[in-house]
């Protein structure tokens, strides 16, 4: 059972929530949002094991090739160039196998090549299962990465903390996702970008709900937009400076009582609005 | 000269100084390249005066007539994106490795249309923008078509006021290459410092000289201390240090740039940051 | 031998273009005939490695000598190897580019960037 936390746009909160709300879940927490992980930082996982992630990349038998320029051809990512030979072109390579199903003479091989890593930890008494994956710098591809961590998942519950924004990378957390919650602001950037949010996770028919973060006062634009909607809101995170501090500090808010019933709030509501869609 | 205002991570109040930025230099050129989820046209507003389909990619599809069901295409397909001789086009990378093993050339490659490209004429000059279909790949190619409708309306001598990527990504890099300056929005939080060091180190790739602004700087002025300290050790100035301030989500609200708002410190922090940019970047 | 000019525009008079990989047209100039010939550039359309495909265009197109604005990394490894000289642009019309050159007045690019005016070639254009 996964569930994605997304948002339409960075910075509102889908790692506070995250984090927070699989430690009061005791859910596996993924973090997908490769380019800019900080889940770790707020959970500080003992770390259990570390691994690179690579893709395959082809190389070329010169002695075999005929300069047919075949994979030239067929690679949609420029990744390849002829001209006395074949030279490759690593970072452009998506790792697709195209050029070698293409070449008549046999003459390409792959190679693994790392683009990022994933790591394995385990958080609190209980030992719940943390896990992140890290983009190389300069790297232009996320997407196998976000690809190997989901693919260590199993049927236990997890939450998915997503690329932010609505591009390919937040679709390939939300791939497979059985609920959404969708994290946004109280302010007209923070619906703006939730309506692209909802848009997405209709156009995927994943069910989902919203969570309003740094709310000064319950009657926001957001949440009566959500009730002239009648979407299902989880929970609102009021705006108090002693929630920026302990982020700031990269500190779990479910250590303070008052924020761990919130976020018990939160996962119940998920839990029932679950099994109010998977009844259907 | 063209200057782009970046963040590590999202929702450091960039585009909040992108947006009094952009209402402080009326002769700018703005482009929003935050191609994902673009707000500065919701401040600047104005009128759309141009618009164009974004072919932002290539998806294979199976033509039903000519396919055998033979099943090559799906073993072949390494991100899992064919099942039952169908397609998934949010798996599909444009490959086209099933179409080299389809026997019945039964698979082609279409263009996608993934977002529009738009030009707005708002008050305080022009706006080159994009808008992208949700899920869609915003690639550096968007960011950079969104940069070269710019161009067409300024010359190499006009300032060119780009509102960045969040992260670090392809799309980031197609912001910064070829810009003189960027801005670098950072919060004093552990996440923060840690993203500003992955972004920094990007923006030192591309040779692009960098400034730091320190948003919210009072939330934690341990953390604010440490990032001063380390930007001192690179020799990397810190050009603003804006403090937290209530106005800022009036001003998102009430959709007009926060310098406008007197009674506002951190307008008045933006404001003076822009005035010492504008000496630096002449 | 064959000198490739990157252009805004497919006629004499045009103004050169300064980016390699992304300007809308080529004019190849042949010192023997002193012929232009212009040429589209497909990679105007490409999501990545545009300007891998501009120099792989160099290379089938015999061209012997690329002046322009700017060159990534990886076009430039490309040009080296296709033993295609790249010189740096002066003034701003295609013809006055190969006055220049002749004149020997032109620099040669042996390292990539993004000198000033320079432009987003793609995502990742710029790599080691």
């Amino acid at each position: 059972m996964k569930i994605a936390v997304i948002s339409g746009k960075g910075g509102t909160g889908k790692t506070t929530v995250a984090t927070n709300l699989a430690t009061v879940m005791k859910a596996t927490y993924v973090d997908c949002d490769v380019e800019e992980p900080n889940g770790f930082i707020f959970l500080k996982p003992d770390i259990k094991e570390s691994l690179d992630v690579t893709i395959p990349v082809p190389t070329i038998d010169t002695d075999k090739c005929n300069h047919c320029k075949a994979c030239v051809d067929i690679c949609q990512f420029n990744a390849l160039i002829h001209v006395d030979k074949v030279m490759v072109f690593e970072k452009l390579c998506h790792g697709c196998g195209a050029c070698q199903a293409v070449c008549p003479t046999l003459a390409i091989t792959e190679e693994e090549r790392p683009i990022g890593r994933i790591q394995i930890g385990t958080y609190g008494e209980e030992g719940m299962a943390c896990l992140s994956g890290t983009l190389n710098l300069t790297e232009p591809m996320a997407g196998p990465i976000i690809s190997q961590l989901k693919g260590r998942l199993g049927q236990e519950t997890s939450l998915i903390d997503c690329s932010p924004g609505t591009s390919c990378n937040v679709v390939k957390g939300l791939l497979d996702a059985t609920y959404a919650i969708l994290v946004t602001e109280p302010t007209a950037f923070g619906l703006h970008d939730l309506l692209l949010a909802i848009d997405l996770v209709e156009q995927m028919s994943i069910p989902f709900g919203i969570v309003i973060n740094r709310v000064h006062e319950s009657h926001n634009q957001v949440s009566l937009y959500c009730k002239s909607k009648g979407y299902t809101l989880l929970g609102e995170i009021p705006y108090d400076r002693q929630i920026a501090t302990l982020y700031s500090n990269g500190e779990l808010l479910v250590r303070q009582s008052q924020y761990k019933a919130m976020f018990h709030e939160i996962a119940d509501g998920v839990k029932e609005a679950m099994a109010c869609s998977s009844s259907l | 000269m063209q200057l782009v205002i970046i963040s590590g991570k999202g929702g450091t109040g960039k585009t909040t100084i992108a947006a009094s930025f952009a209402y402080l230099s009326q002769d700018s050129i703005k482009c929003d390249c935050d191609v994902d989820a673009s707000n500065l046209h919701i401040v600047l507003g104005g009128e759309d005066i141009e618009r164009e389909p974004y072919i932002g990619a290539k998806a294979a599809s199976i033509m039903p007539d000519k396919c055998i069901q033979c099943g090559a295409c799906e073993r072949m397909c390494r991100y899992d994106a064919i099942h039952d001789f169908k397609i998934n086009p949010l798996k599909c990378e444009g490959c086209a490795a099933c179409t080299v093993v389809c026997p019945a050339n039964a698979i082609e490659l279409k263009d996608e249309v993934t977002g529009d490209t738009l030009v707005t004429q708002t008050t305080r000059g022009i706006l080159s923008r994009a808008h992208m279909i949700p899920g869609a790949e915003g690639s550096g190619k968007l960011v950079t078509d969104v940069r070269k409708k710019a161009k067409k309306y300024g010359t190499d001598e006009d300032l060119y006021l780009l509102d960045g990527t969040p992260g670090v990504g392809c799309a980031v890099m197609a912001s910064i290459t070829g810009c003189q300056g960027a801005l670098i929005v950072v919060e004093p939080t552990q996440s923060g410092l840690s993203d500003f060091k992955r972004v920094l180190s990007v923006v030192h790739h591309f040779k692009v000289h960098p400034y730091i602004c320190i948003n919210k700087y009072d939330i934690n002025e341990r953390i604010t201390k440490e990032i001063e300290a380390f930007c001192q050790e690179a020799s990397i100035e810190v050009i603003g240090k804006i403090p937290f301030d209530t106005w800022v989500d009036t001003s998102i609200n009430g959709l007009k740039p926060i310098v406008l708002y007197e009674e506002s410190a951190a307008g008045h922090a933006i404001r003076d940051m822009w005035h010492d940019l504008q000496h630096k970047i002449g | 031998m064959k000198i490739c000019i990157s252009s805004t525009m497919d006629k004499e008079g045009a103004i050169a273009d300064k980016r390699f990989g992304r300007c809308p047209y080529y004019a190849i100039y042949d010192q023997a005939t002193k012929d232009y010939h212009f040429i589209e550039n497909e990679g105007l359309a490409e999501a990545h490695g545009a300007g891998l495909k501009a120099a792989q265009t160099m290379v089938d197109q015999g061209v012997q000598v690329v002046i322009t604005g700017n060159v990534g990394p990886n076009a430039l490894r490309v040009l080296d190897a296709g033993h295609i000289k790249t010189f740096a642009m002066k003034g701003n019309k295609v013809e006055d580019q190969i006055k220049y050159y002749q004149a020997g007045e032109l620099k040669e690019i042996t390292t990539p960037g993004a000198p000033h005016g320079g432009k987003g070639r793609n995502g990742f254009g710029h790599q080691r």
